[in-house]
Protein backbone atom coordinates (compact mmCIF):
# COMPACT_ATOMS: atom_id res chain seq x y z
CA UNK A 1 0.00 0.00 0.00
CA UNK A 2 3.05 2.27 -0.31
CA UNK A 3 1.77 4.02 -3.34
CA UNK A 4 -1.42 4.97 -1.60
CA UNK A 5 0.30 6.15 1.54
CA UNK A 6 2.62 8.49 -0.32
CA UNK A 7 -0.19 10.80 -1.39
CA UNK A 8 -3.13 12.24 0.54
CA UNK A 9 -6.07 9.89 0.25
CA UNK A 10 -9.60 11.10 -0.19
CA UNK A 11 -12.36 9.15 1.49
CA UNK A 12 -14.63 8.05 -1.31
CA UNK A 13 -18.39 7.92 -1.15
CA UNK A 14 -19.97 4.47 -1.56
CA UNK A 15 -20.77 3.45 -5.13
CA UNK A 16 -24.40 3.51 -6.12
CA UNK A 17 -25.51 0.15 -7.59
CA UNK A 18 -27.44 2.08 -10.22
CA UNK A 19 -24.16 3.65 -11.38
CA UNK A 20 -22.52 0.23 -11.71
CA UNK A 21 -25.49 -1.03 -13.73
CA UNK A 22 -25.36 2.11 -15.88
CA UNK A 23 -21.65 1.68 -16.70
CA UNK A 24 -22.12 -2.00 -17.54
CA UNK A 25 -25.02 -1.26 -19.90
CA UNK A 26 -22.98 1.56 -21.44
CA UNK A 27 -20.12 -0.91 -22.00
CA UNK A 28 -22.51 -3.33 -23.68
CA UNK A 29 -23.73 -0.46 -25.85
CA UNK A 30 -20.15 0.46 -26.76
CA UNK A 31 -19.52 -3.13 -27.81
CA UNK A 32 -22.64 -3.09 -29.97
CA UNK A 33 -21.67 0.08 -31.89
CA UNK A 34 -21.31 -0.61 -35.60
CA UNK A 35 -17.52 -1.03 -35.59
CA UNK A 36 -15.89 -1.92 -38.86
CA UNK A 37 -12.55 -2.14 -40.60
CA UNK A 38 -9.36 -1.59 -38.62
CA UNK A 39 -11.30 -0.05 -35.74
CA UNK A 40 -13.03 -3.39 -35.30
CA UNK A 41 -9.67 -5.13 -35.28
CA UNK A 42 -8.33 -3.07 -32.41
CA UNK A 43 -11.62 -2.59 -30.56
CA UNK A 44 -11.22 -3.45 -26.89
CA UNK A 45 -13.90 -5.59 -25.30
CA UNK A 46 -15.48 -2.83 -23.22
CA UNK A 47 -17.72 -5.22 -21.32
CA UNK A 48 -14.74 -7.30 -20.20
CA UNK A 49 -12.85 -4.17 -19.19
CA UNK A 50 -15.65 -2.57 -17.15
CA UNK A 51 -16.62 -5.91 -15.62
CA UNK A 52 -13.04 -6.48 -14.53
CA UNK A 53 -12.86 -2.96 -13.13
CA UNK A 54 -15.91 -3.49 -10.94
CA UNK A 55 -14.86 -7.01 -9.92
CA UNK A 56 -11.57 -5.57 -8.67
CA UNK A 57 -12.99 -2.46 -7.00
CA UNK A 58 -16.33 -3.83 -5.79
CA UNK A 59 -15.92 -7.59 -5.52
CA UNK A 60 -18.92 -7.91 -3.24
CA UNK A 61 -21.29 -6.05 -5.56
CA UNK A 62 -20.35 -7.35 -8.99
CA UNK A 63 -19.66 -10.99 -9.59
CA UNK A 64 -20.63 -14.12 -11.40
CA UNK A 65 -24.34 -13.44 -11.96
CA UNK A 66 -23.60 -10.16 -13.70
CA UNK A 67 -20.78 -11.77 -15.69
CA UNK A 68 -23.01 -14.59 -16.90
CA UNK A 69 -25.83 -12.25 -17.90
CA UNK A 70 -23.52 -9.91 -19.82
CA UNK A 71 -21.88 -12.92 -21.46
CA UNK A 72 -25.19 -14.30 -22.69
CA UNK A 73 -26.19 -10.87 -24.02
CA UNK A 74 -22.87 -10.62 -25.90
CA UNK A 75 -23.28 -14.13 -27.31
CA UNK A 76 -26.67 -13.29 -28.76
CA UNK A 77 -25.58 -9.90 -30.09
CA UNK A 78 -22.49 -11.41 -31.73
CA UNK A 79 -24.35 -14.45 -32.98
CA UNK A 80 -21.58 -16.60 -31.57
CA UNK A 81 -21.92 -19.88 -29.71
CA UNK A 82 -24.24 -19.60 -26.74
CA UNK A 83 -22.12 -19.61 -23.59
CA UNK A 84 -18.67 -18.74 -24.93
CA UNK A 85 -18.64 -15.18 -23.59
CA UNK A 86 -20.50 -16.32 -20.48
CA UNK A 87 -17.69 -18.75 -19.70
CA UNK A 88 -14.94 -16.25 -20.49
CA UNK A 89 -16.54 -13.49 -18.40
CA UNK A 90 -17.11 -15.87 -15.48
CA UNK A 91 -13.42 -16.73 -15.43
CA UNK A 92 -12.59 -13.04 -15.71
CA UNK A 93 -14.89 -12.23 -12.78
CA UNK A 94 -13.26 -15.00 -10.76
CA UNK A 95 -9.79 -13.66 -11.50
CA UNK A 96 -10.89 -10.13 -10.62
CA UNK A 97 -12.49 -11.17 -7.34
CA UNK A 98 -9.67 -13.42 -6.22
CA UNK A 99 -6.89 -11.03 -7.22
CA UNK A 100 -8.52 -7.73 -6.25
CA UNK A 101 -6.36 -7.12 -3.17
CA UNK A 102 -3.20 -7.90 -5.13
CA UNK A 103 -4.07 -5.64 -8.07
CA UNK A 104 -5.08 -2.73 -5.84
CA UNK A 105 -1.79 -2.88 -3.96
CA UNK A 106 0.00 -1.64 -7.08
CA UNK A 107 0.15 1.88 -8.47
CA UNK A 108 -2.10 2.73 -11.39
CA UNK A 109 0.65 2.15 -13.97
CA UNK A 110 1.58 -1.20 -12.49
CA UNK A 111 -2.06 -2.20 -12.40
CA UNK A 112 -2.08 -2.08 -16.21
CA UNK A 113 0.42 -4.92 -16.28
CA UNK A 114 -1.83 -6.88 -13.93
CA UNK A 115 -4.95 -6.24 -15.97
CA UNK A 116 -3.67 -7.00 -19.47
CA UNK A 117 -2.90 -10.69 -18.77
CA UNK A 118 -6.39 -11.15 -17.32
CA UNK A 119 -7.97 -9.66 -20.45
CA UNK A 120 -5.69 -11.76 -22.67
CA UNK A 121 -6.78 -14.85 -20.73
CA UNK A 122 -10.36 -13.83 -21.48
CA UNK A 123 -9.50 -13.68 -25.21
CA UNK A 124 -7.70 -17.00 -25.09
CA UNK A 125 -10.71 -18.76 -23.54
CA UNK A 126 -12.91 -17.52 -26.38
CA UNK A 127 -10.20 -18.55 -28.85
CA UNK A 128 -10.00 -22.08 -27.42
CA UNK A 129 -13.78 -22.52 -27.54
CA UNK A 130 -13.89 -21.35 -31.15
CA UNK A 131 -10.93 -23.56 -32.11
CA UNK A 132 -12.79 -26.54 -30.65
CA UNK A 133 -15.77 -25.44 -32.72
CA UNK A 134 -13.61 -25.62 -35.86
CA UNK A 135 -12.88 -21.93 -36.49
CA UNK A 136 -9.63 -20.54 -37.87
CA UNK A 137 -7.29 -18.38 -35.77
CA UNK A 138 -8.18 -14.84 -36.86
CA UNK A 139 -4.61 -13.58 -36.67
CA UNK A 140 -2.49 -11.84 -34.10
CA UNK A 141 -4.59 -8.65 -34.36
CA UNK A 142 -7.16 -10.56 -32.32
CA UNK A 143 -5.16 -9.75 -29.17
CA UNK A 144 -4.65 -6.04 -29.91
CA UNK A 145 -7.99 -5.14 -28.35
CA UNK A 146 -6.85 -6.27 -24.94
CA UNK A 147 -3.66 -4.22 -25.16
CA UNK A 148 -5.72 -1.14 -26.05
CA UNK A 149 -8.02 -1.98 -23.14
CA UNK A 150 -4.96 -2.01 -20.87
CA UNK A 151 -4.07 1.48 -22.10
CA UNK A 152 -7.61 2.61 -21.24
CA UNK A 153 -7.34 1.31 -17.67
CA UNK A 154 -6.05 4.51 -16.00
CA UNK A 155 -8.46 6.99 -17.64
CA UNK A 156 -11.28 4.54 -17.02
CA UNK A 157 -10.49 4.23 -13.31
CA UNK A 158 -10.33 8.01 -12.98
CA UNK A 159 -13.61 8.43 -14.82
CA UNK A 160 -15.50 5.79 -12.87
CA UNK A 161 -14.26 7.20 -9.59
CA UNK A 162 -15.67 10.68 -10.26
CA UNK A 163 -19.16 10.03 -8.83
CA UNK A 164 -17.50 8.74 -5.65
CA UNK A 165 -15.57 11.93 -5.00
CA UNK A 166 -16.85 13.70 -1.87
CA UNK A 167 -18.78 16.90 -2.54
CA UNK A 168 -16.95 20.06 -1.52
CA UNK A 169 -18.07 21.06 1.93
CA UNK A 170 -19.35 24.68 1.88
CA UNK A 171 -18.42 25.14 5.56
CA UNK A 172 -14.87 24.03 5.00
CA UNK A 173 -12.42 26.87 4.49
CA UNK B 1 -11.00 1.75 -1.13
CA UNK B 2 -14.01 1.27 1.04
CA UNK B 3 -15.59 -2.06 1.78
CA UNK B 4 -18.78 -2.96 3.49
CA UNK B 5 -17.65 -5.30 6.25
CA UNK B 6 -18.58 -8.84 5.26
CA UNK B 7 -21.20 -10.57 7.37
CA UNK B 8 -18.99 -12.93 9.32
CA UNK B 9 -20.74 -16.22 8.95
CA UNK B 10 -22.75 -15.88 5.78
CA UNK B 11 -20.60 -15.18 2.73
CA UNK B 12 -22.18 -17.73 0.45
CA UNK B 13 -20.15 -20.19 -1.58
CA UNK B 14 -16.49 -19.37 -2.20
CA UNK B 15 -15.53 -17.80 -5.54
CA UNK B 16 -14.03 -21.10 -6.67
CA UNK B 17 -17.30 -22.96 -6.15
CA UNK B 18 -19.17 -20.17 -7.93
CA UNK B 19 -16.68 -20.28 -10.80
CA UNK B 20 -17.14 -24.04 -11.13
CA UNK B 21 -20.92 -23.66 -11.16
CA UNK B 22 -20.79 -20.90 -13.77
CA UNK B 23 -18.30 -22.81 -15.91
CA UNK B 24 -20.41 -25.95 -15.83
CA UNK B 25 -23.48 -23.93 -16.77
CA UNK B 26 -21.62 -22.20 -19.62
CA UNK B 27 -20.15 -25.43 -20.93
CA UNK B 28 -23.60 -27.01 -20.71
CA UNK B 29 -24.98 -24.12 -22.75
CA UNK B 30 -22.13 -24.44 -25.27
CA UNK B 31 -22.78 -28.13 -25.79
CA UNK B 32 -26.54 -27.69 -25.93
CA UNK B 33 -26.09 -24.97 -28.55
CA UNK B 34 -23.31 -26.41 -30.68
CA UNK B 35 -24.20 -30.10 -30.66
CA UNK B 36 -27.88 -30.38 -29.86
CA UNK B 37 -29.36 -27.06 -31.13
CA UNK B 38 -31.69 -26.93 -28.13
CA UNK B 39 -31.33 -23.27 -27.38
CA UNK B 40 -32.98 -21.48 -30.26
CA UNK B 41 -35.88 -20.38 -28.07
CA UNK B 42 -33.61 -19.07 -25.32
CA UNK B 43 -31.62 -17.20 -27.95
CA UNK B 44 -34.81 -15.61 -29.28
CA UNK B 45 -35.77 -14.44 -25.80
CA UNK B 46 -32.36 -12.91 -25.07
CA UNK B 47 -32.41 -11.39 -28.56
CA UNK B 48 -35.61 -9.52 -27.73
CA UNK B 49 -33.96 -8.14 -24.60
CA UNK B 50 -30.81 -7.05 -26.48
CA UNK B 51 -32.66 -5.64 -29.50
CA UNK B 52 -33.27 -2.10 -28.09
CA UNK B 53 -29.55 -1.81 -27.26
CA UNK B 54 -28.62 -2.95 -30.75
CA UNK B 55 -30.86 -0.34 -32.35
CA UNK B 56 -29.67 2.33 -29.93
CA UNK B 57 -26.03 1.53 -30.72
CA UNK B 58 -26.75 1.96 -34.43
CA UNK B 59 -28.34 5.37 -33.97
CA UNK B 60 -25.26 7.69 -33.81
CA UNK B 61 -23.89 6.37 -37.09
CA UNK B 62 -27.29 6.75 -38.73
CA UNK B 63 -27.58 10.34 -37.50
CA UNK B 64 -24.12 11.23 -38.82
CA UNK B 65 -25.01 9.70 -42.15
CA UNK B 66 -28.21 11.72 -42.32
CA UNK B 67 -26.38 14.94 -41.47
CA UNK B 68 -23.84 14.12 -44.18
CA UNK B 69 -26.65 13.58 -46.68
CA UNK B 70 -28.13 16.96 -45.82
CA UNK B 71 -25.02 18.81 -46.91
CA UNK B 72 -24.74 17.20 -50.32
CA UNK B 73 -23.79 19.87 -52.81
CA UNK B 74 -26.17 20.95 -55.52
CA UNK B 75 -23.71 20.17 -58.31
CA UNK B 76 -23.27 16.65 -57.08
CA UNK B 77 -27.01 16.17 -57.05
CA UNK B 78 -27.22 17.57 -60.56
CA UNK B 79 -24.46 15.27 -61.82
CA UNK B 80 -26.06 12.31 -60.18
CA UNK B 81 -29.41 13.21 -61.66
CA UNK B 82 -28.00 13.38 -65.20
CA UNK B 83 -26.16 10.13 -64.73
CA UNK B 84 -29.25 8.39 -63.39
CA UNK B 85 -31.41 9.73 -66.22
CA UNK B 86 -28.93 8.35 -68.75
CA UNK B 87 -28.77 5.06 -66.97
CA UNK B 88 -32.53 4.93 -66.78
CA UNK B 89 -32.77 5.36 -70.53
CA UNK B 90 -30.27 2.60 -71.12
CA UNK B 91 -32.01 0.34 -68.62
CA UNK B 92 -35.39 1.00 -70.19
CA UNK B 93 -34.10 -0.21 -73.54
CA UNK B 94 -32.58 -3.27 -71.95
CA UNK B 95 -35.73 -3.93 -69.96
CA UNK B 96 -37.85 -3.95 -73.09
CA UNK B 97 -35.44 -6.40 -74.63
CA UNK B 98 -35.50 -8.47 -71.48
CA UNK B 99 -39.28 -8.58 -71.43
CA UNK B 100 -39.38 -9.72 -75.01
CA UNK B 101 -36.73 -12.34 -74.33
CA UNK B 102 -38.38 -13.66 -71.19
CA UNK B 103 -41.71 -13.91 -73.01
CA UNK B 104 -40.00 -15.79 -75.79
CA UNK B 105 -38.17 -17.96 -73.28
CA UNK B 106 -41.41 -18.78 -71.45
CA UNK B 107 -43.01 -19.70 -74.73
CA UNK B 108 -40.14 -21.96 -75.69
CA UNK B 109 -40.14 -23.60 -72.28
CA UNK B 110 -43.85 -24.20 -72.58
CA UNK B 111 -43.25 -25.78 -75.93
CA UNK B 112 -40.57 -28.01 -74.49
CA UNK B 113 -42.82 -28.78 -71.50
CA UNK B 114 -39.92 -28.14 -69.19
CA UNK B 115 -40.23 -27.02 -65.66
CA UNK B 116 -41.09 -23.35 -65.49
CA UNK B 117 -38.62 -21.31 -63.54
CA UNK B 118 -40.58 -19.00 -61.31
CA UNK B 119 -39.28 -15.47 -61.00
CA UNK B 120 -37.64 -15.12 -57.63
CA UNK B 121 -39.25 -12.63 -55.26
CA UNK B 122 -36.92 -10.32 -53.41
CA UNK B 123 -37.15 -8.19 -50.32
CA UNK B 124 -34.92 -5.20 -49.67
CA UNK B 125 -33.12 -5.09 -46.35
CA UNK B 126 -30.51 -2.87 -44.81
CA UNK B 127 -27.25 -3.99 -43.24
CA UNK B 128 -27.28 -2.72 -39.66
CA UNK B 129 -23.75 -3.67 -38.73
CA UNK B 130 -21.08 -6.19 -39.52
CA UNK B 131 -20.67 -9.05 -37.07
CA UNK B 132 -18.06 -8.38 -34.43
CA UNK B 133 -17.16 -12.02 -34.02
CA UNK B 134 -13.60 -12.16 -35.43
CA UNK B 135 -13.96 -15.88 -36.16
CA UNK B 136 -16.73 -15.60 -38.72
CA UNK B 137 -17.88 -13.31 -41.52
CA UNK B 138 -21.40 -12.16 -40.84
CA UNK B 139 -23.59 -9.11 -41.16
CA UNK B 140 -26.82 -8.30 -39.38
CA UNK B 141 -29.73 -7.06 -41.49
CA UNK B 142 -32.85 -5.28 -40.32
CA UNK B 143 -35.47 -7.82 -41.43
CA UNK B 144 -36.40 -10.84 -39.34
CA UNK B 145 -39.26 -13.15 -38.48
CA UNK B 146 -41.65 -10.19 -38.63
CA UNK B 147 -40.81 -9.72 -42.30
CA UNK B 148 -41.08 -13.46 -42.90
CA UNK B 149 -37.37 -14.04 -43.47
CA UNK B 150 -36.41 -17.69 -43.22
CA UNK B 151 -33.06 -19.22 -42.44
CA UNK B 152 -31.46 -20.50 -45.62
CA UNK B 153 -32.60 -17.74 -47.96
CA UNK B 154 -29.89 -16.39 -50.25
CA UNK B 155 -28.93 -12.72 -49.95
CA UNK B 156 -27.75 -10.76 -53.00
CA UNK B 157 -26.82 -7.23 -53.92
CA UNK B 158 -27.14 -5.60 -57.32
CA UNK B 159 -24.19 -7.56 -58.68
CA UNK B 160 -24.48 -11.04 -57.25
CA UNK B 161 -24.60 -13.34 -54.26
CA UNK B 162 -23.21 -12.05 -50.98
CA UNK B 163 -24.32 -14.79 -48.61
CA UNK B 164 -27.13 -16.65 -46.95
CA UNK B 165 -29.45 -16.02 -43.99
CA UNK B 166 -28.32 -18.35 -41.24
CA UNK B 167 -30.21 -17.26 -38.18
CA UNK B 168 -33.45 -15.32 -37.82
CA UNK B 169 -34.41 -13.20 -34.83
CA UNK B 170 -37.74 -11.44 -34.36
CA UNK B 171 -36.63 -8.20 -36.02
CA UNK B 172 -33.12 -8.98 -37.26
CA UNK B 173 -31.38 -11.73 -39.18
CA UNK B 174 -27.84 -12.89 -39.43
CA UNK B 175 -26.36 -13.26 -42.89
CA UNK B 176 -23.29 -15.43 -43.26
CA UNK B 177 -21.13 -13.95 -46.01
CA UNK B 178 -19.57 -15.94 -48.84
CA UNK B 179 -16.15 -15.34 -47.31
CA UNK B 180 -17.02 -17.20 -44.09
CA UNK B 181 -15.02 -20.36 -43.72
CA UNK B 182 -18.10 -22.58 -43.36
CA UNK B 183 -20.14 -21.03 -46.15
CA UNK B 184 -20.38 -23.13 -49.30
CA UNK B 185 -22.17 -22.36 -52.56
CA UNK B 186 -22.63 -24.67 -55.56
CA UNK B 187 -21.50 -22.86 -58.68
CA UNK B 188 -20.81 -23.50 -62.31
CA UNK B 189 -18.31 -22.06 -64.70
CA UNK B 190 -20.04 -19.70 -67.09
CA UNK B 191 -17.56 -20.50 -69.88
CA UNK B 192 -17.90 -24.26 -70.03
CA UNK B 193 -20.59 -25.24 -67.52
CA UNK B 194 -18.31 -27.22 -65.18
CA UNK B 195 -20.00 -27.52 -61.80
CA UNK B 196 -18.06 -26.95 -58.61
CA UNK B 197 -18.42 -25.96 -55.02
CA UNK B 198 -17.04 -22.66 -53.81
CA UNK B 199 -16.33 -21.81 -50.20
CA UNK B 200 -14.89 -19.00 -48.16
CA UNK B 201 -11.38 -19.02 -46.77
CA UNK B 202 -12.13 -16.86 -43.74
CA UNK B 203 -10.19 -13.89 -45.10
CA UNK B 204 -11.77 -10.90 -46.79
CA UNK B 205 -12.13 -10.91 -50.54
CA UNK B 206 -10.95 -14.46 -51.13
CA UNK B 207 -12.88 -17.58 -52.05
CA UNK B 208 -11.68 -21.01 -52.98
CA UNK B 209 -13.00 -23.66 -55.32
CA UNK B 210 -12.98 -26.94 -53.46
CA UNK B 211 -12.04 -30.43 -54.64
CA UNK B 212 -11.31 -29.57 -58.27
CA UNK B 213 -9.17 -32.16 -60.09
CA UNK B 214 -5.84 -30.94 -61.42
CA UNK B 215 -6.85 -31.23 -65.05
CA UNK B 216 -10.19 -29.43 -64.77
CA UNK B 217 -10.64 -26.60 -67.22
CA UNK B 218 -10.52 -23.46 -65.10
CA UNK B 219 -8.69 -20.32 -66.20
CA UNK B 220 -8.00 -16.93 -64.72
CA UNK B 221 -10.92 -14.62 -65.32
CA UNK B 222 -13.55 -17.35 -65.54
CA UNK B 223 -16.83 -16.19 -64.14
CA UNK B 224 -18.68 -18.47 -61.73
CA UNK B 225 -22.45 -18.33 -61.30
CA UNK B 226 -24.78 -20.28 -59.02
CA UNK B 227 -25.77 -23.56 -60.59
CA UNK B 228 -29.12 -23.84 -58.85
CA UNK B 229 -28.87 -27.60 -58.34
CA UNK B 230 -29.08 -27.13 -54.56
CA UNK B 231 -32.58 -25.58 -54.78
CA UNK B 232 -31.34 -22.88 -52.38
CA UNK B 233 -29.72 -20.36 -54.69
CA UNK B 234 -31.58 -19.46 -57.89
CA UNK B 235 -29.45 -20.44 -60.89
CA UNK B 236 -27.41 -17.88 -62.78
CA UNK B 237 -26.50 -15.41 -60.04
CA UNK B 238 -22.91 -14.18 -60.38
CA UNK B 239 -20.74 -15.35 -57.47
CA UNK B 240 -17.05 -15.01 -58.14
CA UNK B 241 -14.26 -14.66 -60.65
CA UNK B 242 -11.23 -16.92 -60.80
CA UNK B 243 -8.09 -14.97 -59.95
CA UNK B 244 -5.45 -17.63 -59.61
CA UNK B 245 -5.13 -21.27 -60.62
CA UNK B 246 -2.34 -23.26 -59.05
CA UNK B 247 -1.80 -26.81 -60.27
CA UNK B 248 0.72 -28.65 -58.17
CA UNK B 249 1.11 -32.36 -58.93
CA UNK B 250 2.01 -32.98 -55.30
CA UNK B 251 -1.59 -32.36 -54.27
CA UNK B 252 -4.72 -34.16 -55.32
CA UNK B 253 -6.68 -31.03 -56.09
CA UNK B 254 -5.94 -27.81 -57.90
CA UNK B 255 -5.84 -24.71 -55.74
CA UNK B 256 -8.14 -22.21 -57.37
CA UNK B 257 -8.65 -18.89 -55.65
CA UNK B 258 -11.40 -16.52 -56.66
CA UNK B 259 -12.61 -13.12 -55.67
CA UNK B 260 -16.26 -12.47 -54.94
CA UNK B 261 -17.98 -10.32 -57.55
CA UNK B 262 -20.57 -8.75 -55.30
CA UNK B 263 -19.47 -6.21 -52.70
CA UNK B 264 -19.34 -8.81 -49.96
CA UNK B 265 -17.83 -6.49 -47.39
CA UNK B 266 -19.10 -3.13 -48.62
CA UNK B 267 -22.83 -2.71 -48.89
CA UNK B 268 -25.67 -1.22 -46.98
CA UNK B 269 -28.62 -2.32 -49.08
CA UNK B 270 -29.14 -5.97 -49.88
CA UNK B 271 -31.92 -8.16 -51.25
CA UNK B 272 -33.18 -11.28 -49.54
CA UNK B 273 -34.26 -13.70 -52.24
CA UNK B 274 -37.44 -15.64 -51.66
CA UNK B 275 -36.98 -18.39 -54.16
CA UNK B 276 -39.21 -20.89 -52.41
CA UNK B 277 -38.25 -24.50 -52.11
CA UNK B 278 -38.35 -25.81 -55.61
CA UNK B 279 -36.26 -28.83 -54.90
CA UNK B 280 -36.35 -31.01 -57.98
CA UNK B 281 -37.83 -34.43 -57.52
CA UNK B 282 -35.43 -37.09 -56.41
CA UNK B 283 -33.89 -38.95 -59.29
CA UNK B 284 -35.36 -42.39 -59.92
CA UNK B 285 -32.23 -44.39 -59.15
CA UNK B 286 -32.84 -43.97 -55.42
CA UNK B 287 -35.86 -46.24 -55.50
CA UNK B 288 -34.14 -49.60 -55.97
CA UNK B 289 -31.91 -48.82 -52.99
CA UNK B 290 -34.95 -48.06 -50.85
CA UNK B 291 -36.59 -51.27 -52.02
CA UNK B 292 -33.49 -53.25 -51.11
CA UNK B 293 -33.47 -51.77 -47.66
CA UNK B 294 -37.10 -52.63 -47.16
CA UNK B 295 -36.47 -56.18 -48.20
CA UNK B 296 -33.54 -56.45 -45.86
CA UNK B 297 -35.67 -55.11 -43.02
CA UNK B 298 -38.47 -57.65 -43.55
Amino acid sequence: MQAHESRPQTILLPVKPAFIAFTLVAALLANLLPWSGWLLAIKPDFVALILLHWCILQPRRVGFTVAMMLGLAMDVADGSLFGQHALAYSVLAFAGIVLHRRVLSFTMKEQILQVIPLLLANDIIVLIIRKLGGAEFPGITYFFGSLIAGALWIPLCRLLKLPQMPRPDPDHV
Amino acid sequence: MEYTPPPLFNRGPTPLIRLLLCSLLSIGLLIADARLQYLDNVRQIVAVAVYPLQRLAGTPAAIFERIGDFFVTQSRLHNENTRLAEQNLRNAAQLRQFEALSAENAHLRDLLATRQRFPAGTMAAEVLYTGRDPFSRRVIIDKGLQADVKAGQPVIDEIGVIGQVTRVYPWLSEVTLLTDKDQVVPVQNLRNGIRAVIGGTGSDGELELKFIPLNADFQNGDQLVTSGIDAVYPPGLPVAQVTNVERNAAYMFARITCKPLAGVSSHTQVLVVNWGSQAPERPAQNEPAAGKKRRRGS
